[in-house]
């Protein structure tokens, strides 16, 4: 008896959150995927990315972005997020703060702070320009956008390759060296094979933000259309609200996929992420 | 290669990386406060710029933070009973809840406004105010609130608390209010944290979701950086790392005291998540 009264009291209190979920999120997305099939193209609209040669030199562009943003943001952030797990040195605390601190800083924000580096005004181009070598300016090219990336990735990674640093046993690689194994072969047997799932994790999160960032691509302006600001310029420019529908579903599945892949490989460390 | 020269390089390395993400936040701090960002430092410092800010956006600021503390409201008051539920009953549905539930993280920003304009645009009165701002803000923070709390609730110790109380003769409602939320009081506060920080800086959504009469800071900040000079895009930045820099800190603060607090042999919460805007 008083087991079910405790279930009646569990759906009252589940129920502010069924019906906003409901009204906002899950009809929104449905009514998102039938408006996506009912523009001129109809159903096939879904295939755009394949079949409009923009829509799919956007996609591979976006893809090419995002996985080179993700590979270099793991390898500078397992490098300094090793070391600063294992080595005390002073100014530590310091740097640990300076390298996360920018991880809530939003999209807009980075690609501004990338046009300071290399803007019309920007830090890069005053130091080659002072070496003779001219005026560099990257921050509006696809440059601009790599580093933009590259800036809100690595505090993400560097976060997870420490807490799974602070969980590596150290006597295993010890072991390792004891028994002479060099520097880099204790790495890459011992250090980074333990390091897997949480780089799994962090990898895939740099992917899927990578995918979607839009923020950033917006204020930089640059020339490239990233699949965001293709849909943005199809929704608000073009006024093809069935494109920009059809094609921000395909981008929502890929970036669920993606954390859905990793999650399915690393276990538990990804669904803590998201 | 000895373990002194990898040691070196780990360290130029981690150098390098750090230099690389403040350096661009120094200077943008620097380019707020002096009278000639061209000239530089030597055409001296000046509020002047700070002041301009205030003048022209002093109401995206303010409209972010009544924004951010709806936000906050909502998802405490939505998220909090969710997530007891979902610690109450764990299982395949609850799981199913709980993908559902943190979609709007892993679906990128401009997709869920699109979603929101095709079925609440023609609303017009909800559309052109800051309430429909409000319901982006809390569609994507609320999977953090939840976890946040979940994180903590799905603790060993709240079950043995809460069945204490029942033996003990509390009712429902009782054990809810005087034994499982003061206990739950660090990951419901780390989640608020969470929340404000995120709505307070949120931009892909409110892009789109925003009209000219309902401008945040954010979406100012974008305004400024297309049409303003680099001074008072500069300053107006400056004016949102001084919003959001405590917060941050506050955070990570928390975060490393719960760590502490946890049991040393035990694993690190299970799903306290870290918070990620769409950038």
């Amino acid at each position: 008896m008083r087991l079910s009264r405790d279930a009646h009291r569990l759906i009252l209190l589940a129920l502010p959150v069924s019906v906003f979920a409901l009204a906002f999120f899950l009809v929104p997305l449905a009514r998102l995927a039938i408006v996506a099939g009912q523009g001129p193209k109809g159903i096939a609209a879904y295939a755009s990315i394949v079949t409009e040669p923009r829509h799919f030199e956007s996609m591979l562009v976006t893809l090419g972005l995002a996985l080179a943003v993700t590979l270099t943001a793991l390898g500078l952030a397992t490098v300094a997020g090793l070391f600063l797990s294992r080595h005390q040195f002073p100014g530590r605390q310091l740097a640990i703060a300076v390298l996360t601190l920018p991880l809530a800083f939003p999209g807009v924000v980075v690609g501004f702070l990338v046009i300071m580096l290399g803007g019309r005004q920007g830090l890069i181009g005053a130091i080659t320009q002072a070496l003779g070598g001219g005026k560099v300016v990257f921050a509006y090219s696809l440059a601009g956008l790599f580093v933009g990336y590259l800036y809100f990735s690595i505090p993400r990674v560097i976060l997870t390759v420490m807490a799974s640093a602070e969980k590596l046993d150290p006597a295993l690689e010890e072991a390792a060296r004891s028994l002479g194994a060099s520097p880099l072969r204790v790495l890459k047997d011992v250090t980074l094979p333990g390091l897997a799932p949480g780089l799994t994790a962090a990898g895939a999160i740099c992917f899927a933000t990578a995918m979607g960032a839009f923020g950033t691509a917006f204020s930089l302006a640059a020339n490239i259309d990233v699949l965001p600001m293709t849909i943005y310029t199809e929704f608000t420019l073009n006024a093809n609200i069935a494109a920009a529908a059809s094609l921000s579903l395909v981008l929502g599945a890929v970036t669920w996929s993606a954390l859905f892949l990793a999650r399915s490989l690393a276990g538990a460390p990804a669904a803590a992420a998201v | 290669m000895g373990r002194t020269t990898v040691r070196l390089i780990q360290y130029a390395l981690t150098l390098l990386v750090g230099l690389f993400m403040v350096v661009p936040v120094v200077m943008s701090i620097l380019a707020g406060v002096t009278q000639n960002f061209f000239v530089g430092l030597k055409s001296g410092l000046t509020l002047h710029w700070v002041g301009e800010v205030w003048r022209l956006y002093s109401e995206t600021i303010a409209l972010s933070m009544l924004i951010a503390i709806c936000c906050v409201a909502l998802t405490l008051a939505i998220g909090v009973p969710c997530a007891y539920v979902l610690a109450k009953r764990p299982g395949r549905i609850a799981r199913a809840v709980e993908e559902v539930l943190t979609l709007p993280v892993a679906i990128p920003g401009l997709a869920l406004a699109l979603a929101l304009i095709i079925t609440w645009g023609g609303f017009r009165d909800f559309r052109t105010s800051w309430a429909f701002i409000l319901v982006g803000h809390v569609l994507y923070t609320l999977p953090f609130m939840t976890r946040s709390v979940l994180s903590v609730l799905a603790a060993s110790e709240m079950r043995d608390l809460e069945e204490g109380a029942a033996s003990l003769g509390a009712g429902f409602w009782t054990r809810l209010v005087t034994v499982v939320l003061p206990n739950a009081k660090g990951g419901i506060l780390a989640g608020a944290l969470m929340v404000l920080t995120l709505s307070v800086g949120e931009f892909n959504l409110t892009w789109m979701l925003h009209t000219p009469e309902t401008k945040t800071l954010p979406v100012g900040l974008a305004d400024s950086y297309a049409s303003m000079r680099l001074e008072i895009a500069s300053a107006y930045t400056l004016v949102f790392f001084v919003m959001i820099v405590p917060l941050l800190v506050a955070m990570q603060a928390m975060s490393r005291t719960r760590r502490r607090a946890a049991h040393p042999e035990e694993e690190p919460l299970p799903c306290a998540p870290t918070p990620q805007p769409s950038n």
